[in-house]
């Protein structure tokens, strides 16, 4: 297949999604190399003559690549269909959207999951630790094969917001601007610890199997539910959960016993089954394991505003939550102070709300006004029509 | 102040193609126009969410946050100007403030209501109530401003932090800006309001280059 045939195929891919399938290695931060790489992605709207108008949306930890319109798995609507879509602040009838599975995911993007080329076999642990750098290498990838050279933006929120600031520190000049939303420039000692929780569940549940669970035909259920049940938790605000559940009971009286007596619990539970039908225990390992490792100033001996030193010409915009807890505003302040250190051109906002860190992807007029505003503005200095 | 007439006044001063911090920029007005009007490289800090959303509309590059505590992360000398309007009474620490703007910036345009003003003399003389005049509009119980000075205090804060006053104006509603001497007895009581156009005394700012203006006012 010739370049120019490849690349008709990937940008026809649509909310239907495709595969980019790569023969060329990846090599890892850890030094390992993935042998092949493919990279499973959806797109929204066109690709303008110039390749100008090119988004790429980075997802959070558990998502995937539908950003928008229906899953087809699921049969919900995209992740971030109140932002990606036509009208909306990522607005498809004028940018071409892309969102990636990331690497280490369990969507269709090589991960533990798949299988090794060079055994035949399930990589399972084989699987070498990934970070959000690499993540960014796979990205990479496919934006060359879609034939873009530079992104009008990267835009993501949680992990999504760590990846866009790695694309500003490694691929400054493939970016023309930079949305960060609930992020960090690095894992805090408490986000180690309540991810340290969920692979301890995962690994602790009989049917993990040392990571080979696939060759047994079994999924360490009970040990991912628990994992995600101790992370929702970190995901909402305290006043959100009080608000929703308070101390309601599931029926009219306490059982004396260990039934999901609060609502509270029976809503955690729920959350941690349906969680187990769409996502993979050990992608869940790897993935928090390469968002523990994220230490955007670790390369620069520990000054953050050196990882944005190349990226002076990139229009940044960083977004925060006034209850979120998880990645406390104060990080992201974190992120806009080193930015103006580095001279770069920055936006920032604190949204003022009680959702927590999950208000990224609720309904949250004040964002969304902002963003659209922001994504505007960028586009007529892009020269965007 | 209604129409915001230290504006024009800002416009005037200010170098074409140069790099500007407005600090309490609203929701974005001066900075627009000065990119606008002089093709200026404008950057904003605002406090409030509300006018950090309105300058991303506008296309302005605008971080929330407060001057008392947010200049110290700009790295020195990283604006060409540095513009204070009618906010310098209203920060916590105006004296950190403003050695901190002349840090990141060759120049401060620092614009503030003169306490002076005879006819704020006046309504706490003979009227002894808290004064309510076109340049302090506020009553007491609302006014954001905690830090209020007169001319002749402000022009002492500059000497003791080694500042050098470039040129002054007074402002009133509706006139030309007025050049004037801040250290002359009288300017402690005409002007309603001030503004002052500073540099470091110790450190050489560059020279007046092409289009920029040297009869600074009138």
């Amino acid at each position: 297949m010739s370049d120019g045939e490849t690349m008709g195929g990937l940008l026809e891919a649509g909310a239907a999604g495709a595969t980019l399938t790569s023969a060329a290695p990846l090599r890892l931060d850890s030094g390992a190399v993935i042998p092949s790489l493919e990279v499973a992605f959806c797109t929204y709207g066109r690709l303008n003559a110039d390749r100008s108008n090119a988004v790429l949306v980075c997802h959070p930890l558990t998502l995937d690549q539908h950003a928008s319109a229906r899953h087809p798995k699921t049969g919900k609507d995209g992740w971030w269909a109140r932002v990606v879509g036509p009208g909306r602040p990522l607005d498809t009838d004028r940018y071409f959207v892309i969102c990636s599975n990331v690497l280490a995911g369990c969507s269709g993007t090589t991960g533990p999951s798949s299988i090794d080329p060079t055994s035949g076999e399930v990589y399972g642990m084989s699987f070498p630790v990934v970070t959000v750098a690499d993540m960014v290498r796979a990205q990479a990838v496919l934006l060359d094969a879609l034939g873009i050279d530079q992104l009008f933006a990267v835009v993501g929120g949680s992990m999504g917001g760590m990846q866009a600031l790695q694309w500003a520190s490694d691929y400054p000049e493939r970016l023309f601007s930079a949305v960060v939303i609930g992020a960090a420039p690095r894992h805090s000692a408490q986000n180690i610890a309540f991810h340290e929780v969920g692979r301890q569940a995962i690994m602790a549940d009989p049917d993990w199997r040392a990571g080979d669970y696939a060759k047994a035909g079994v999924r360490p259920e009970k040990g991912l539910a628990v994992a995600r049940m101790a992370a929702h938790i970190t995901y909402l605000s305290e006043a959100a959960l009080q608000r929703k559940f308070g101390r309601e009971l599931q029926r009219d009286g306490l059982s004396w016993g260990f039934d999901a007596d609060f609502q509270v619990e029976s809503y955690l539970r729920h959350q941690g089954q349906v969680f187990v039908d769409r996502f993979d225990a050990n992608s869940y390992l790897y993935i928090t394991r390469a968002l523990d490792y994220f230490d955007l100033a670790a390369a620069h001996e520990g000054n953050l505003a050196q990882a944005f030193r190349r990226a002076r010409d990139v229009r940044f915009c960083v977004f925060s939550f006034s209850s979120d807890w998880l990645y406390p505003t104060a990080e992201s302040r974190q992120i806009v102070r080193a930015l103006n250190a580095a001279g770069a051109r920055a936006s920032f906002v604190e949204i003022e709300t009680d959702k927590g860190h999950d208000a990224f992807f609720l309904e949250e007029p004040a964002l969304h006004a902002a963003l659209e505003g922001f994504m505007t503005s960028a586009a007529v200095a892009r020269g965007l029509t | 102040m209604s129409g915001r007439e230290d504006f024009r006044e800002i416009l005037r001063l200010v170098r074409p193609g140069s790099r500007v911090l407005d600090v309490g920029c609203g929701e974005g007005e001066l900075l627009e126009l000065l990119a606008r009007e002089k093709g200026v490289d404008g950057r904003g800090l605002e406090i409030s969410p509300e006018g950090v959303s309105a300058c991303m509309a506008r296309g302005l590059a605008v971080v929330q946050g407060d001057a008392d505590s947010d200049l110290d992360y700009f790295p020195a000398r990283a604006f060409d100007y540095a513009v204070l309007s009618q906010t310098l009474p209203q920060v916590r620490q105006p004296r950190h403030v403003l050695a901190e703007l002349l840090r990141i910036a060759e120049r401060a345009i620092v614009s503030l209501p003169n306490f002076g003003h005879w006819r704020v003399r006046l309504d706490l003389l003979v009227g002894g109530r808290m004064p309510l005049t076109h340049a302090l509009p506020t009553p007491w119980w609302a006014t954001g401003n905690i830090h209020l000075c007169t001319v002749r205090d402000f022009t002492e804060l500059c000497d003791d932090l080694d500042l050098r006053i470039e040129a002054c104006a007074a402002l009133a509603n509706g006139r030309p800006a007025r050049p004037i001497d801040p250290k002359h007895p009288l300017e402690n009581w005409r002007p309603e309001s001030a503004l002052f156009l500073l540099s470091r005394a110790n450190g050489a700012p560059r020279p007046a280059s092409a289009g920029e203006r040297t009869d600074l006012f009138g």
